[in-house]
C-alpha cells in the first residue's frame, strides 16, 4: 500500500474510526493522534503494511506526557508523526519494542532517563545510565532535574557483575573494553562463549554519555549548535546540517540557493571521508598494512583539504542558521573538487587491488551477515542497512537541501556481509565524488546565509542522511530563542542496536572486522 | 600479495619532517587565535562572542586563554574586525603540577615511550586526531612512541574527553595500573576545562580532576602535530610553548 500523507490520515480514520486523530499536518507530514492502548496497533500498522521505518522515539514533558513515533517512508509516503499523550502522573503505557524490535532501544533509554515504564518491554533498567555509578530513579531527563549541577553518585561496586544470558555447562563471559585495542571509543562487549565461537555480544554502551539532550535545554539555539556539532567529531557537519535545517523549519527561513549547494558539496566531503575511515578500520582489522595505510593517507589528505577549504579538519564552526557561517572561495571549491577527484582515481585502484587480494576477502566474506529482514526489522541504517538489501536513504526518500535535483545513485548490496559492506563504503564514496564533482562545478553565486530572523516559539524536526545513516534532529523552541526540548537521533544508536546480529555465531578472531565493517560510533550513539 | 609490497614501495615517503624540521603543509592545523591588539568596541564585541571565555581585554588588548578555545571560529567569521589567528600547531604545556624546573622531566622515556590512549568522554575528533598519529604522515613510531592496549605497559597516558562519570572509574583504575615513572598528556579543551560539555550532571571539568595533568594540549581537536608536540614534551624531546598566549 502505498499513501500519501493526506491518504494515509484518512486511512487511519477509517480504521480505527473515534479512536484515532489524523490529519494531514503539511505537504511531507501526517499526523495521527491515539490514546496509548492503540499506538502498538497503529504502530505496527504502519511499520509492517505500510512499510515505513521507524525513525525513533521522542518524549516531552510540558504538563502531560507527549510520545512522538517518528515513521518515515518513501517520497510520496513522507512523515508520519504518531503521537500518543498521557496525563502527568501516569508514568505506564504499552510497549511496542515486541512488535517493532527497532523500538527497543528507544523504549529502554526512554525509560532509564525519563522514569516511564513500557508493559510489556522484556528488559528495562542499567542501559544509558549504568547501575554501578548512578543512584536508582534519576530521571534526568525529566523538567525538574536540574542538569547543569553534578549529583550524587553511588560508590562504585567492585562486586557488580554483568547479566550472564547464556547458562550452559562451561559457558563464560569475557569481558573486553571500556578501556581497548590502541585508539578506540570506551564500549565494554560482553562476549559470552562456550569456547571458540562468541554465542551473546551484548555491548554496554554510553560510557561516553555526555548528556547532550539535557544540557541543551534552556541555552540559545547559538549555544546548542556547538553542541550539536560535538555530537560525534567525525560526522560534526552532518549533525550540525540537520540541527539547522529543524531550526530553519521553525523560523520559517530558507537558506540561500548557494547555502544549500555549499552544505552538499561539504556533507559528501564529509561522508567520502568517513567511508575512506571505515575501508582503512577494515584494512587494519584484517591486518593489512599497506591497504590500510592507503586509506589513511586519504583520509588524512581529506582532513587536510577540509582544514583548507573551511578553515576546520572537522567543519566546526562552519554551519549557521540560514545557511553558512562564512563563505567559501570559488577558486578554493574548485581547487578542492580537483583534488577530490584525484583521490577518487586512487580509491578506485586500492578498490580493485582489495578485490582480488584472496587471503584478505576470506576473512570478510560470508563473515557477520545480517540478513534483510533483519536489518529491517531492527531498523538498521545507512550503509550497513544498504549492505543487507535495506535501501531507504534520506536524500532521496526525504530529500533535503536540493538533493532531488541532483544525479546519483543509492547503492545496495544483498549479501549483507563484511564484504558487502566494504563493496558498498567504496560504491557510496564513489557516488559522493560524483556529487561533489556536479556540484563544486555548478555552484550558484549570491548570498551564503539568510538574513537572520527571530525564531518563533515551535517545535520542527530536521534530518540528513549522515555518513553513518538516518540522523533525525527534533528541536522545541520557547520564548527567545531558548531550546527547551532537542532530541537526537542518530545512526549510530540503531546500528549499535543491530551489531549484535553479526557478531554472534562467529568466532573470536572474526570479532574486530565485524566490529569494523558496521564502522559504528560510540560517541555518536552516546551523545 | 606482491602486489602490495610494489604498492607501498611506489607511494614513497609521505612522513613529515616535524620534529627535525618544521613543517608548513597546508591543512595540518586550523591554528589558534592569538592576543591581538585591539580594543573599545570591536574588542568587547569580539569578548562577548566567544562562548567559552577565553578572551577577555587586557593590557595588551584582547588577550586569549588558549586552553579555552574550542575552534568556533566565532572571533573569524561573521564580524568586523577579526582577531589573528596563529596557524602553528606547538602548543603544548606543562602544568603547574609538574616540576618545570626539573630537568629529568620525562628523561626516562627520550627513547621509547609506550602510550595508553584513554577516551574518557569526548565527541571523537580529538580520538580520530589521536588516531592519525599512526598514519604515514605522522607515522609516531619513528619517535619511539607505541600504543599499547594495556596500563600495565604504558609509560604516557594520554586522555581526551573531559571524564564523564561512567569514564571516571576507570580512567582512575587505568592511571593507578601504570608503572611509574608516568606522565599524563591531556588533549583537546574538553580534557583540559570541560569544553562545551562539562562540568554537569554527567561530565566533569577536565582531566585533572580525576588524575594528575602533566601536559596540557589545546584544541578542539588538537591536530595531530600538537597532540605530538604533547608527546615530545612528556619524554622530554622537546620545549614546551611559552606560557603567553
Amino acid at each position: 500500500m502505498f499513501f500519501e500523507p493526506g491518504q494515509m490520515a484518512t486511512q487511519a480514520r477509517t480504521r480505527w474510526h473515534g479512536q484515532v486523530h489524523a490529519e494531514r499536518h503539511d505537504d511531507r507530514t501526517s499526523r495521527i493522534e491515539c490514546p496509548p492502548h492503540v499506538v502498538p496497533e497503529v504502530c505496527s500498522w504502519l511499520f509492517y503494511e505500510l512499510g515505513l521505518s521507524f525513525g525513533g522515539l521522542i518524549v516531552e514533558q510540558a504538563g502531560q506526557w507527549t510520545l512522538r513515533y517518528l515513521f518515515y517512508g518513501e517520497r510520496e509516503q513522507g512523515w508520519v508523526h504518531m503521537i500518543a499523550r498521557l496525563p502527568a502522573e501516569q508514568t505506564k503505557l504499552p510497549s511496542i519494542s515486541a512488535l517493532i524490535h527497532a523500538a527497543d532501544w528507544h523504549e529502554r533509554e526512554a525509560e532509564d532517563l525519563f522514569g516511564l515504564v513500557f508493559e510489556g518491554h522484556p528488559r528495562l533498567g542499567d542501559f544509558v545510565l549504568h547501575n554501578d555509578v548512578w543512584q536508582e530513579n534519576l530521571n534526568p531527563m525529566r523538567r525538574a532535574f536540574d542538569g547543569r549541577k553534578p549529583v550524587a553518585h553511588r560508590e562504585p561496586d567492585a562486586n557488580w557483575r554483568p547479566r550472564q544470558i547464556v547458562h550452559e555447562e562451561g559457558s563464560f563471559v569475557m569481558p573486553i573494553g571500556p578501556i581497548y585495542s590502541s585508539a578506540t571509543g570506551p564500549v565494554h562487549f560482553l562476549l559470552e562463549t562456550v569456547g571458540e565461537d562468541v554465542i551473546r555480544a551484548q555491548p554496554r554502551l554510553f560510557y561516553t554519555y555526555r548528556g547532550l539532550e539535557k544540557i541543551a535545554e534552556g541555552r540559545s539555539v547559538e549555544d546548542v549548535l556547538l553542541i550539536a556539532e560535538r555530537i560525534s567529531g567525525t560526522s560534526a557537519f552532518a549533525h550540525s546540517f540537520a540541527f539547522c535545517q529543524a531550526v530553519e523549519r521553525i523560523a520559517g527561513i530558507e537558506p540561500p540557493p548557494r547555502a544549500l549547494a555549499l552544505r552538499v558539496f561539504i556533507a559528501e566531503l564529509e561522508r567520502l571521508r568517513h567511508h575512506v575511515a571505515a575501508i582503512e578500520g577494515i584494512c587494519e582489522s584484517t591486518g593489512l598494512a599497506v591497504a590500510a595505510a592507503q586509506a589513511a593517507i586519504m583520509e588524512e589528505e581529506l582532513l587536510r583539504i577540509s582544514a583548507v577549504l573551511t578553515g576546520h579538519r572537522y567543519f566546526f564552526g562552519l554551519n549557521a542558521v540560514g545557511g553558512l557561517a562564512a563563505d567559501l572561495d570559488d577558486s578554493a571549491v574548485r581547487r578542492a573538487t580537483e583534488q577530490v577527484s584525484e583521490l577518487g582515481a586512487r580509491l578506485s585502484e586500492l578498490e580493485e587491488m582489495l578485490s582480488i587480494s584472496s587471503s584478505f576477502l576470506d576473512r570478510l566474506e560470508e563473515v557477520g551477515d545480517v540478513s534483510a529482514t533483519d536489518a529491517l526489522e531492527f531498523g538498521l541504517v545507512g550503509p550497513v542497512a544498504r549492505a543487507s538489501g535495506v535501501a531507504r536513504d534520506l536524500r532521496t526518500a526525504q530529500p533535503y537541501s536540493g538533493y532531488d535535483r541532483l544525479t546519483f545513485e543509492v547503492p545496495r548490496e544483498s549479501e549483507g556481509d563484511g564484504y558487502a559492506r566494504l563493496r558498498l563504503f567504496f560504491r557510496e564514496a564513489a557516488q559522493s565524488i560524483r556529487i561533489i564533482e556536479a556540484t563544486g562545478a555548478a555552484l550558484p553565486s549570491g548570498p551564503f546565509r539568510a538574513p537572520a530572523a527571530a525564531a518563533p516559539s515551535g517545535a520542527a524536526l530536521g534530518w540528513v542522511e549522515a555518513p553513518r545513516g538516518a540522523a533525525l534532529h527534533w528541536i522545541s523552541l520557547g520564548d527567545n530563542n531558548v531550546v527547551e526540548r532537542y532530541r537526537i537521533v542518530t545512526p549510530s544508536f540503531a546500528n549499535w542496536h543491530g551489531f549484535r546480529l553479526a557478531a554472534e555465531r562467529f568466532a573470536f578472531q572474526d570479532f574486530p572486522i565485524i566490529l569494523a565493517t558496521f564502522a559504528l560510533s560510540v560517541h555518536e550513539n552516546d551523545r | 600479495m606482491s602486489q602490495w609490497v610494489v604498492k607501498g614501495l611506489r607511494t614513497g615517503v609521505k612522513t613529515t619532517n616535524y620534529p627535525r624540521l618544521p613543517d608548513t603543509a597546508p591543512g595540518l592545523s586550523c591554528g589558534l587565535p592569538a592576543t591581538t591588539d585591539l580594543r573599545g568596541e570591536h574588542a568587547q564585541a569580539l569578548v562577548a562572542r566567544c562562548p567559552t571565555g577565553a578572551l577577555s581585554v587586557g593590557r595588551r588588548g584582547i588577550e586569549v586563554d588558549q586552553r579555552r578555545c574550542i575552534h568556533c571560529l566565532r572571533c573569524r567569521r561573521g564580524v568586523n574586525q577579526q582577531l589573528a589567528w596563529e596557524a602553528r600547531y606547538e602548543w603544548a604545556r606543562v602544568t603547574d603540577k609538574s616540576n618545570r624546573h626539573d630537568n629529568r622531566f620525562g628523561a626516562a622515556f627520550r627513547r621509547s615511550a609506550h602510550i595508553l590512549v584513554v577516551d574518557a568522554g569526548d565527541c571523537g575528533a580529538c580520538l580520530n586526531e589521536v588516531k592519525q598519529l599512526n598514519n604515514p604522515y605522522y607515522n609516531m613510531h619513528r619517535l619511539g612512541f607505541f600504543l599499547t592496549p594495556t596500563p600495565r605497559h604504558a609509560d604516557v597516558m594520554l586522555v581526551v574527553g573531559a571524564v564523564t562519570e561512567h569514564m571516571r572509574l576507570a580512567l582512575r583504575k587505568a592511571y593507578d595500573a601504570m608503572p611509574t615513572p608516568k606522565r599524563v598528556v591531556a588533549a583537546g579543551a574538553c580534557a583540559l576545562f570541560g569544553g562545551v560539555f562539562g562540568p554537569s550532571f554527567t561530565c566533569g571539568g577536565g582531566v585533572a580532576q580525576a588524575v594528575p595533568v602533566d601536559v596540557e594540549v589545546p584544541g578542539n581537536p588538537p591536530p595531530p602535530l600538537a597532540i605530538l608536540h604533547g608527546l615530545l614534551v612528556a619524554a622530554g624531546q622537546r620545549q614546551p610553548a611559552s606560557s603567553c598566549g
